[in-house]
């Protein structure tokens, strides 16, 4: 193995959400709930419902999602304006054309223009449109976004640089029952001409969930 | 699936119940007593209160979408008029209003 892994930032984020020094002596206590995971997990094995390679592959499958599926869809939204059409109309048909499967989702698609700007919370838990955005990040799932982004979205826009003119609407969306939402965002200013490649790499997580635009 | 029939169509004027019961509830507390408008159908599904509870949901009752009015919702709220909010809420949360 390569010396990096040894002298990368331990500040950075990690895949499993949280800063930690780069060797764990003081491993932190389980909480309730973890203890209960792991307790109905090994039942579950034990009585053969599933196995442990089971559990691997679908932690492998969730891991191997990422915010690139849905950039992929703005691009193409971008760049064909029939795909477009039909993915406002039909979310969850729509992006079947791109192989990804919402399974029991419906999905919205939700279009910022000069005039609208759409943001996406899940004020009772953390939903989120996983199978084109991957694990939602920490900050998603938090009691203060979940309760200020309905109560004073302009001001959480604010923190994340985004600010709105009041000639704009803001429109929140509670992601509370059986809709997965994504936000297309208004494609940036001289980007003419770009690929289709060249444009999904303009297009982040967050301007996804609705904190940010997309710029070039 | 067996479904309860829609009973607003879009544009209609609803209130959300103002109701406590116990349970799984996605029915986001500070919505409830709320006035808004649908915005649309969502078509039916299993109600969530009972599948939290491993029963079948059925009869499958309406989702919608509703709209609010910032404003209307928080009386300091500090953005622009036109602010909106939309939730998606089952139908038996629901009844009409003015």
């Amino acid at each position: 193995m390569s010396s990096d892994v040894h002298t990368h930032d331990p500040a950075h984020d990690h895949r499993h959400g949280h800063a930690h020094p780069p060797h764990e002596e003081a491993p932190e206590r389980l909480s309730y709930y973890q203890v209960m995971e792991i307790a109905v997990r090994e039942l579950l094995i034990a009585k053969n419902v599933f196995t442990a390679d089971d559990v691997r592959r679908a932690v492998e499958a969730m891991d191997a999602r990422d915010p690139a599926q849905g950039a992929r869809v703005v691009a193409r939204a971008w760049t064909d304006p029939a795909f477009k059409a039909r993915l406002l109309a039909d979310g969850r048909a729509a992006v079947r054309e791109l192989g990804y499967d919402m399974a029991t989702f419906h999905l919205l698609v939700v279009e910022n223009t000069a005039t609208l700007h759409n943001l996406i919370v899940c004020t009772l838990c953390s939903c989120y449109p996983r199978m084109l955005l991957g694990l939602p990040p920490d900050w998603y799932k938090s009691r203060a976004y979940r309760s200020r982004a309905v109560r004073e979205p302009r001001a959480v826009l604010k923190e994340f640089g985004t600010v709105l003119g009041d000639d704009v609407e803001l429109r929140v969306h509670d992601s509370t029952a059986d809709m997965r939402y994504l936000v297309l965002p208004e494609r940036p200013a001289g980007t003419e001409g770009w690929s289709e490649e060249r444009l999904a790499a303009l297009v982040s997580r967050d301007s996804m969930i609705g904190v940010t635009r997309c710029r070039v | 699936m067996s479904a309860v029939e829609p009973r607003f169509a879009p544009g209609a004027r609803v209130r959300v119940r103002r109701a406590d019961p116990p349970g799984h509830i996605r029915t986001p507390w500070y919505i409830r007593g709320h006035s808004g408008e649908i915005e649309r159908v969502c078509g039916a599904f299993p109600n969530p209160e009972e599948l939290a509870y491993n029963r079948p949901g059925l009869p499958a009752q309406p989702l919608y979408r509703v709209r609010f009015r910032q404003r209307e919702l928080w009386p300091d709220y500090a953005g622009a008029a036109a602010d909106t909010i939309e939730v998606e809420i089952y139908q038996h949360w629901l009844e009409p209003a003015r």
